[in-house]
Formats: structure tokens, sequence, C-alpha cells
């Protein structure tokens, strides 16, 4: 047992974790472009056209995934912080960080593809749904920490700052969901539901579980991908970096 | 407990010694609802209709205005670090904080919001009803507010950055408290909205003196 702790510890240092993302991020953006064009290729070629929503719905390959990707980020977000503060590791906060930009990128591409679909379908951009306020609501949370660990000048700062923002946001969530859902049953706006519907295809449900799996082989590359840049900037001055081949050129 | 009610006879003081930084804060708390009947119009039934959701989001702000004072002083003049040596748990010291914030900046919110509440024509049970709603909730927002203003201090763009970052986290105290009169307006009845209210004043009093000493912690380092 303490064998293997200490083996999972050893990745815990930038020094030892720079090389593994390295060998690990291509074959996960390989996987990622992979998986994207079957799904992309089943989305648009072999899934069926929907007898009410006709060709538009063909959106939801994208925006299910984003939000799906969005929302689990956050949560990814949350735990390498809870790490961070609790193990006092350099990386988690460097994870953090990583992230971040991700999940934001995702919550945005949710949002939009979300006003693209709901313009046909529901004959408005925007509508005060519960899930489209709380996405909305999440979007400003990655803002709120990508703006304040962009502020703090010592990464070590701002990364604890970071992880607060992002736990205090993590318990806030259900919260946030909830309070925006009730307040949305009480005004009776112009809510559509979308929560009583997957009776789709088995074809369309493959096509948005292969683009859902793209979307997080993509998340994983670029995280790691984005690390090592996070890395390289922090440890400039360390001896490794300088060993590094990449930096003997 | 001596410890705490220092802190908070200290903070109201300093704050009695400083009065005007109060007013500020309640005159801004005033303007904003005055300038939306102006911008919108004077027909009473539909300022009856605004008059939860603006009274609330105007306290939202003018109590965020207050947030940047919180800790900034004490953080400048070295007395945040004296804090944290003392012997006294530094979450008391900051709850101690917390309470005096809303006793100077919270507070007179719940007082000024029935008159506030008559330009916009709501009735008096209405006024009764905004009142408790702010009573339990302005407390959760200099709570909230408090940890925002302990991961700032001292931050560059801190005041930007601060509503940035504490302006979500306000929106379940906004829904449920503009929630409760808007019920009451409706005939439903307010009790559920002020039952969540209470909720999230006691999880706020629990978890977020504890957060905000954390990040205290952090500046302080």
């Amino acid at each position: 047992m303490s064998q293997r702790l200490i083996n999972w510890f050893k990745f815990a240092s930038p020094a030892s974790f720079y090389p593994l993302a390295g060998t690990l991020w291509p074959w996960f953006a390989g996987l990622a472009s992979v998986l994207c064009a079957v799904g992309l290729w089943i989305s648009f070629f072999v899934a069926p056209t929907d007898f009410q929503q006709g060709e538009g719905y063909r959106i939801i390959f994208i925006h299910v995934p984003a939000s799906w990707m969005s929302m689990f980020i956050y949560c990814v977000m949350a735990f390498w912080a809870a790490i961070g503060i609790t193990f006092n590791t350099r990386l988690s906060g460097m994870m953090s960080s990583a992230l971040a930009p991700t999940g934001a990128l995702f919550a945005f591409l949710s949002l939009w593809t979300g006003a693209l679909w709901g313009k046909p379908m529901w004959g408005a951009w925007w509508v005060w749904d519960a899930r489209l306020t709380s996405e909305l609501i999440l979007f400003f949370l990655y803002i709120g920490y990508i703006a304040l660990t962009s502020a703090i000048d010592d990464p070590r700062r701002a990364d604890k700052a970071g992880a607060i923002v992002a736990l205090v946001g993590v318990i806030n969530v259900p919260i946030i969901y909830f309070s925006v859902k009730w307040w949305n049953t009480l005004h009776q706006g112009a809510s559509v539901s979308m929560t009583k519907a997957p009776t789709m295809a088995t074809t369309m449900l493959w096509g948005m579980l292969i683009m859902a799996l793209a979307f997080w082989m993509y998340s994983i590359a670029i995280a790691l991908y984005r690390v090592r840049a996070i890395i390289l900037e922090r440890e400039r001055h360390a001896t490794w970096v300088a060993e590094l081949p990449e930096m003997q050129r | 407990m001596n410890a705490f009610l220092a802190i908070v006879r200290r903070d109201l003081l300093l704050a009695a010694r400083r009065k005007s930084e109060v007013f500020t804060a309640l005159f801004f708390f005033m303007i904003v609802v005055s300038l939306f009947p102006l911008g919108i119009g004077p027909e009473s039934a539909t300022l009856r209709r605004i008059a939860p959701g603006v009274l609330w989001v105007a306290a939202l702000l003018a109590a965020m205005l207050s947030l940047n004072r919180l800790f900034a002083a004490d953080h400048q003049d070295g007395t945040l670090e004296q804090m944290s040596l003392s012997p006294t748990p530094l979450a008391l010291l900051v709850s101690g904080k917390v309470l005096a914030h809303w006793l100077t900046a919270g507070l007179p919110l719940v007082l000024l919001a029935p008159v506030l509440g008559l330009q916009f024509d709501l009735s008096a049970r209405s006024l009764g009803i905004l009142m408790i709603s702010l009573l339990l909730g302005t407390p959760v927002l200099s709570l909230i507010g408090a940890i925002g203003a302990a991961l700032t201090l001292g931050v560059r763009g801190g005041g930007v950055l601060l509503s940035l970052l504490v302006l979500p986290l306000y929106i379940p105290a906004l829904i449920f408290g503009a929630g409760a009169v808007e019920a009451d307006l409706a005939g439903l009845g307010a009790g559920g909205h002020l039952s969540l209210l209470g909720a999230l004043l006691a999880l706020g009093m629990f978890f977020a003196p504890w957060a905000a000493t954390a990040a205290l912690r952090i500046a302080l380092e």
C-alpha cells in the first residue's frame, strides 16, 4: 500500500510529471481527433433526421457533450483544488489553472450552440430556462476563477486563492442550480421542458456518446499540453528545466 | 467570546468615527433604487411588480460596495497579522468583523428598505416581508462577501475582481429574497422562500468564516 502511495506522489512533482504529460498528450490528442471524426460522421450522415426538429437537432451532438464537459471540468478543477490545499502540492494548482480555460470554453460553447438551437426550436435565442441560466452562472464562475488567478502575481498564492474560489464555487453550484430551477417554476416563463426527452434513436445516442468521449479526450490532451507550458513557465529557473533536451537547442 | 465582542465593538467604533463611508453606501442604495422608476416610468402597477427585484439588486450592490473596507485597513497597518497570531481562533475574529460589517452595512439597508418600498407603492404587508427577507439575506451577503474580500486582499484591481467573484455567489440569496416578496404578492405565501433564506444563512454562518480565514491566511503568507 505504502509502495503504491509513493508511486502516485512521484508524479506530483512537476519535474517528473512534465515528461509523463509529454508522452501522454499526443495519444489523447490522437484519440480525440479519431473519435471526433467518427462522432461527426455519425451525427451528420448516419443519424436519421428528427421528425419533429428536422436537421436542426444535430447541434445537440456538440451542445450536450459541451455542457457535460463544462460541468464535469469544474468538478475536476475543484478536485485538484482540494488536493492542492490538503497535500500542498504545486502541481495540483497548475492542473486547476490548466483546466479552467477549457471549462470556460465549453461553457461558452454550450451557451452559444444552445442559442443557435433555441432560435429554430423555441423561437428565441435565449429563454430564462433553469439549465441555461445555471450554465451562464457557471460560465461566470469560470471567469471569476480565471480573473482572480491571473490578477495575483505570485503563482503559489494565485493557486491557493483559486483553490478556495473553486471549492466555494463547487459547493454553490447545486444551490444555484436548485434556486434557479425553483425561480423558473415560480415565474412560469417560457419554460420548455428538456428534461423528459430521451426517447432518441440509438444511433443518435451513439453519436452523442462518441462526441462526449471525443471532448473528454480533447480536454485531457489540452489540459496536459497547457500544464506543460505552465510548468515550464513557473520552473524556468530550475536546473532540470535547463537540462531538458528541448532547452539545449 | 470576549475577543469576539471586542472585535465587534472596535469595528463599530471605527465605523462610527468614519461615518461618511457608511452613509455613502446608504445613499448609493437610495440613488440606485430611485433611478429605476425614472428609467421605467411611473405606472404604479409596473413598479409594484419590479419593486422586490430592484430593492434586492440594489441591496446586493450596496453591500458589495462596502466589502472592500472589511479587511483592507487592517491588512495595511498590520492588525490582521497580529490577529492571525493571537491565541483566539482567527475564524472567530473574522466572524466578529463580519458581524460588525453587517451591523454597519446590512442593517441600515434593512431599515431603509421599507421607506424606499413606499416609492414603489408596496403594501404594508409586502414591506414587512421585504424587511424580513432582507434581515435574513443581508447577513448572507456579508458572509459570502467576506470570502471574496479576503481573497482579493492586496490584489491588483481588487474592487472589480471582487464583484466578479462575489456576485454569482449572491444569486441564490437574490432569488429567494426577491422571490419571498413576489410569492407573497402572488398570494402564494412567503414561508418557503424565507425558510430557504434562513437555511442559506445557517450554512453561510458555519462555512463562510472558515473559508474567509483560509483565504486570509493565504493573503498573509
